[in-house]
Order: structure tokens, then sequence, then C-alpha cells
């Protein structure tokens, strides 16, 4: 049987290739399996993702009414739907901690820039996902966090009435955004996703794994590890714990449905979108109604903005050997947003209404 | 220019065509079509007996939430409840008589002027008749 399956599609190259494979082994090497644990869990996604699908209807008449059916009269649909969102959250976290991971060892740097936007596209693609897949209980809370998301959008210069537009399928927020959020995250953004997941894990067998350099300045090149088996298998106990981390969320911290949505009721108190938008929220919760003569949402907006692309553009800024003041500029870059996003997420979580 | 040449530009102008011809109506397929709304000016939004002082509901005004309050005196304030920050429901708080947006914490006064927060500019504020039975509410008439 091998046999026959080797002839027929190369399994001899694949095996070969795989057993090139080597990751180097130092003191930072254990950043080297959050890209893995993000991948884990968006199969994770797929898997639960593609169960939820057996139950779900997208209509605004209907999409509530199907996730309460499926959490108390389907056998197990609260595990799955609670994994679905539990495993979206960790996947999110997991995202974070690879870019800041990457971020902070320079591993952009040349000849990975390819390597960094992919990965960042997929991280934008993440947020999508999230986003999108929020309203789809068509609950009370993800109905105004939509509306309120879509209109932060339709606040960007030039593009913003077009994209709001775009995205809530007409002027407000209705069925017809439902179904066109549905279509976004489970056929449009899926298609893309897997895509740049393949490109970006070729990019990552191209180049390697990248070698701080701390650890190439110290001289004597790193020892190397086996990708396969061995740093497959370490990869496998850290997927194993996280199965039991959502096994745990799932059943300890079940996710909750809310009260159906109704566009014409006041939004709730507590109403704040997930925790990786939180900080954006808590952003432009502070700021003033007015800023230098814009108003204060359109500021923020475009302050944002212009951050993400200086992150998102960091390969070509950055002194290209991670050397030298501009590289250490970088670095601290990095660490006031790691912490800029941290306090202001608590925050987000802290202030209470009056 | 040799013929070669000519037949590659030619292809690539026939190709970027091709793809503009499929992409053009799919790209016009994906933008929502701009369907006009019958503008309202009045709507019944409570019967006279609903609400009690102190209390406000929401109604639909056209497409958009209205808010209606019944102040403390029995009297009543209507006015659009979508807040001018990002569009979010605002509700009426009786302890402190004031309107507030719960998404950024912003607040208004019963004249819909914006206090605190970040709302950037007032709640287009209603005009409120009882006829009858029914307490309607309609859009100011521009001065």
């Amino acid at each position: 049987m091998r046999d026959w399956f080797r002839d027929r599609i190369g399994l001899d190259e694949i095996q070969h290739l795989a057993e090139k494979k080597e990751v180097p082994v130092h003191r930072h090497s254990f950043w080297y399996y959050w890209g893995g644990m993000t991948l884990f869990l968006f199969g994770v996604q797929v898997a639960t993702g593609i169960l939820l699908l057996l139950y779900y209807r997208a209509s605004a008449d209907e999409a509530y009414e199907s996730v309460r059916f499926l959490m108390t009269q389907v056998s197990f649909g609260w595990l799955i739907r609670s994994i679905h969102s539990w495993s979206a959250n960790l996947m999110i976290g997991a995202a974070m901690i690879h870019m800041f991971s990457t971020f902070l060892l320079k591993s952009y740097r040349r000849p990975r820039e390819v390597t960094w936007l992919t990965g960042m596209a997929l991280f934008g693609l993440a947020m999508a996902f999230g986003f999108s897949g929020y309203l789809l209980p068509w609950n009370q809370l993800a109905f105004f966090a939509t509306k309120v998301g879509t209109d932060i959008v339709g606040d960007l210069p030039l593009v913003g009435t077009f994209m709001l537009r775009f995205l809530r399928g007409g002027d407000h927020i209705t069925g017809g955004t439902l179904t066109r959020f549905f279509g976004f995250h489970v056929a449009i953004l899926p298609a893309i996703a897997g895509g740049l997941v393949l490109l970006h894990l070729y990019l990552v067998q191209r180049h390697g794994m990248s070698v701080p350099r701390s650890v190439e300045r110290a001289g004597a090149p790193p020892t190397m590890m086996k990708f396969m088996p061995n740093f497959m298998l370490r990869d496998m106990v850290g997927w194993l714990a996280m199965l039991g981390v959502l096994g745990l969320l799932a059943a300890l911290l079940p996710w909750e449905l809310g009260h159906k949505a109704d566009p014409y009721a006041p939004a709730p108190a507590g109403t704040r979108p997930e925790w990786y938008f939180a900080w954006m929220f808590q952003t432009l919760r502070v700021l003033p109604a007015h800023i230098l003569g814009l108003e204060g949402e359109l500021a923020g907006v475009i302050g944002i903005g212009i951050a993400g692309l200086a992150w998102l553009a960091v390969p070509f800024l950055d002194d290209p050997h991670g050397e030298g003041a501009r590289a250490r500029l970088w670095t601290l870059v990095g660490v006031v947003a790691a912490i800029y996003i941290v306090v202001f997420t608590l925050l987000a979580y802290r202030v209470a209404a009056p | 220019m040799k013929r070669r040449g000519f037949l590659d530009w030619m292809i690539r102008i026939a190709g970027t065509s091709l793809g503009a011809f499929v992409l053009y109506p799919v790209f016009r397929y994906l933008v929502p079509p701009r369907i006009p709304e019958a503008a309202t000016r009045r709507v019944v939004a409570a019967r006279k007996d609903e609400l009690a002082p102190g209390s406000f509901k929401t109604f639909p005004f056209g497409s958009q939430p209205g808010i209606l309050i019944r102040t403390n005196d029995g009297s009543y304030r209507a006015l659009s409840a979508v807040c001018s920050h990002l569009g979010c429901t605002v509700q009426y708080r009786g302890a402190d008589r004031t309107i507030w947006c719960a998404c950024h914490n912003g607040l208004y006064d019963l004249e819909g002027h914006n206090v605190s927060g970040p709302p950037p500019r007032p709640l287009e504020v209603y005009v409120v008749h009882v006829e009858g039975e029914d307490v309607v509410v309609e859009k100011a008439k521009p001065a």
C-alpha cells in the first residue's frame, strides 16, 4: 500500500523534505512554538466551525433561535460552540504572542520581509474572522459591537462611506448584514486565509527559522534540532495541553448567548467588543469630542491607522541588520506598543459604567 | 516594434480587458443598491398612559430608533436615540436626568446637548403632542 502511494504522490520527496528541516536550539527557541500553536487553534476553528454549520441558520429571524437550539437541544452543541468561541480567542492570543515575539526578536529581517507581511495579513484576517463571527448569534451585544465597529470603518477618509455600505449591505445593520457577515465568515475569509497560510508556511520552510541577532553575535552557531520528529513532538505536547485548556474553559465557562438583538432597544450597559479590539475601543472612549478641529473618533481612527501601517512596514523601516540606534528605537516601539495594548485592554474591562 | 512584441502587447491588453470585464460586474454586485426610504416625519410613539413619570421607551422612527422620555413632572421629551458618536442607541437615566450612551459613556442633557464623553454633536430633538390617547412624535419643522 505504502509503495503504491509512494509511486503516485511522491511520499519519499515529502519525507526527505521533512527530514531536512531543522530548528535552531537557543535560549529564545520557546517562541518558535507559537506559530504552530496558532495553526493548531486555526485547525480547531475549521473543525468546530464546520460542525456548527450543520445547525446554524443565517437569517435575522432564525439565527438566534438556531444557536439557542444548538446549545440547549443538540447533544454537545454547547461544547462545540464554546470550543469554537474559546479557540477563536486563544488563537488570536497565540497569534499576538507569535507576532510580538517575531517583532521583538526582529525575525522580519532580510530575507523574511514577505513572511512578516503574510503573517500580518493573516493576523488581520483573524481579526476579521472574529468581527464577522461575533455577529452571527444575532444577540444584543454583538449587534451594537457591529454597529460601532462598522461606524468606525465609516469614519475612514475617502473610502469610509463605501466600506460602511459594503460591510453592512446597506445603510443600516439588518438581516442583510447578517447574511453578508456569514458569507465573509464561512466562505470568503477561509478561502483567502487558506491560501495565505500555505504561502506563510512555504516561506517559513524556504527561509528556515530566524536566529536572533543576540544569538548570532554570541559566535558559535546554535545547535540544531530535527524538525521531524523532535520539534514536531514538542509542538504536539503543547497542542495537547491547549486541547486540555480548551476543554476546561468550555466546560467551566461556556460561552453565553445573551438576549436576541433588537435594533430599537438601547445599547446594554457593558457593551464592549471582543478583548482584542478592547484597546482600540478604550482609546476611542477616552478621546475628547474634538481634536485639532477633527472629530475625536476620526482623529483616533487616523492615528490607529498610521500606527498600524508603521507596524506593517517595520521590515523596511528598521535597520536591515538589526543593529544600531534605529534597531533599538524599533525594539522600544514594540515594547511601548505591547504595554499600551495591555494597559488599555485592562482599562476597558476595569472602567465600569457609572 | 517587432511582430512578437506587438502580439505580446495585444495579449496583455486583451487579458487586462477580459479581467476588467469579469471583475467590474463582481465589484458592482458587492456594493448594495441604494434603496430610498420613505421619509418618516410623524409616528405614534406610545399610548398616553404607557409611561410612568421618570421612565422612557425607545421606538422606531423610520429606520432609526427614537427615544421618548416622560420626565418627573409628567411632560414628554422626544429625541433621536442614535448617539452622535458611533451610532449606538441611547437610554434615559432618571436618577440624574441624563441621556446616556452605554457604548462609550457619552452623556446628553434632556435638550439633547452633548455634555460629556466623546459625542461630538447633540441629539436631534423631536416635537411631542398628546393627541387623544396617543403620544405623537414628529420632526421639528426647519426654521
